[in-house]
């Protein structure tokens, strides 16, 4: 049992009474501790959940007025995200003509996933450049031979990402039956990867489709998009 | 050799150190702690390799369930004499014509959860003191168009604090379909800039990948 022990002290002075040291049960406290600790252990939210910015393009409102952006089509990368853990992704771009022809001019689907093997190798496989430009300066922040502010790090690199020309522009997709993890995994890859340009946009119907014929699932009505 | 008899005695434990390590825990951790919020939803976050932490103020963070519900939340602003939550209740309020007491707006200032009540049954649900009630009433706010109270309390967030950012916690498992609808109504609102709230995981890729 715990105690509280007391020194005696003026061995020299009179005689008193000899006084037990007061014994403290202390058990029921540590309990009470125990208790207090293993909660507040519990409920205490040490390590701040993060964030990730994405800013969306502006909704046209007025479909009229709406313009095709310009991109090079041989740059472009289109990336659909399948249900399951799938991915498909094609280059360039497909206009509904081109789809409805008989028999229809579809570019190659090419079915891959999330992991690093997949994905992540064909974006830094596409851009090499840019990624290893800024995988280098990283290594050399890391290592110490250039000493700049986290500040100055991170406008370096959107310098270097605005200045080059030569990576993909990646459009991404979404079926809807993809999910959120699927989502914030693809954006987490463009920016694993450097990917200097992307762009995450609406789903088409013939896309829909392509997406449906390859994973195997019989289309929905509900497509609104359909005309 | 006759044995010698030890006394049996009860061995004393000095328990007063370990008394003291476990105060000194136990103060630390009163001090430090914020407390984790119990949510109407369990919600697993994604992953990613974003290191910007979460901001404290002026957020709405738009909780998506894996089973499609969508709810809300926000905070009082920087300051707590601002208290942005009673004045954001009471323009809804205003809006579908329901008069809020003065208790019930203090008690929505008080309440730290994502709500997802519909503000037909917002009188009730603050009324109530039953947790079961409570939960019960706490279904998820209606975003389809013919009833978009999503919309409106985007609108009046925005309209009370000017500055309220928009942060979107989803369940891995969370359908996209329902993301898109919750994106699609904050456009609507001219919101473009959006924080996805993430927990941290490490990715590396080693140059010599890149060079092959």
């Amino acid at each position: 049992m715990a105690e509280i022990i007391q020194e005696e002290k003026g061995k020299g002075g009179k005689k008193r009474a000899k006084k037990h040291p007061p014994h403290i049960d202390m058990t029921p406290m540590v309990d009470l501790m125990c208790l207090l600790i293993v909660f507040f252990m519990l409920t205490t939210a040490f390590n701040k959940a993060k964030i990730m910015e994405i800013i969306l393009p502006e909704k046209i409102k007025d479909p009229t007025k709406q313009e095709a952006p310009r991109i090079s089509a041989s740059r472009t990368l289109n990336i659909l995200l399948g249900p399951d853990g799938k991915i498909y992704t094609y280059p360039g771009s497909v206009k509904p003509e081109e789809y409805s022809a008989v028999p229809p001019i579809l570019p190659p689907l090419n079915e891959t996933d999330y992991s690093p093997e997949g994905i992540r190798k064909l974006m830094l496989d596409k851009n090499k450049t840019l990624a290893r430009r800024i995988a280098e300066f990283r290594q050399e922040v890391v290592s110490g031979k250039i000493q700049i502010s986290p500040d100055s790090v991170r406008s370096t690199i959107s310098k270097m990402k605005s200045d080059d020309d030569t990576g993909p522009i990646v459009l991404i997709k979404a079926y809807k039956k993809a999910n959120y993890g699927n989502f914030v995994d693809i954006l987490d890859e463009m920016n694993i990867c450097g990917i200097a340009s992307y762009m995450f946009t609406k789903i088409t119907w013939y896309e829909e489709k392509m997406v449906e014929t390859a994973a195997g699932i019989t289309p929905t009505l509900s497509s609104s998009n359909n005309p | 050799m006759p044995k010698i008899k030890l006394p049996t005695q009860s061995p004393h434990i000095d328990m007063t150190p370990m008394v003291d390590l476990f105060s000194v825990v136990l103060i630390f951790l009163m001090l430090t702690t914020t407390m984790r919020q119990p949510e109407p939803a369990n919600v697993d976050t994604p992953f990613s390799i974003s290191e910007t932490p979460t901001p404290d103020f002026n957020m709405m963070t738009f909780l998506l369930a894996p089973d499609g519900k969508v709810f809300m939340n926000f905070d009082n602003g920087p300051d707590t004499i601002l208290a942005f939550r009673p004045k954001i209740l009471q323009e809804m309020g205003k809006r579908y014509e329901i008069e809020f007491t003065e208790a019930e707006l203090r008690f929505f200032q008080k309440y730290k959860s994502s709500i997802g009540v519909p503000i037909l049954q917002m009188k009730e649900f603050l009324g109530t003191d039953d947790n079961n009630v409570r939960n019960s009433l706490n279904i998820g706010i209606p975003i389809d168009s013919a009833d978009n109270q999503l919309a409106m309390w985007i609108l009046y967030a925005r309209q009370v604090n000017p500055s309220i950012q928009a942060c979107i916690k989803g369940d891995s498992e969370t359908e996209f379909a329902t993301v898109e609808r919750v994106l699609d109504i904050l456009q609507e609102k001219n919101v473009n800039r959006f924080n996805l709230i993430t927990s941290l995981e490490a990715a590396k890729i080693n140059l010599e990948e890149i060079q092959q």
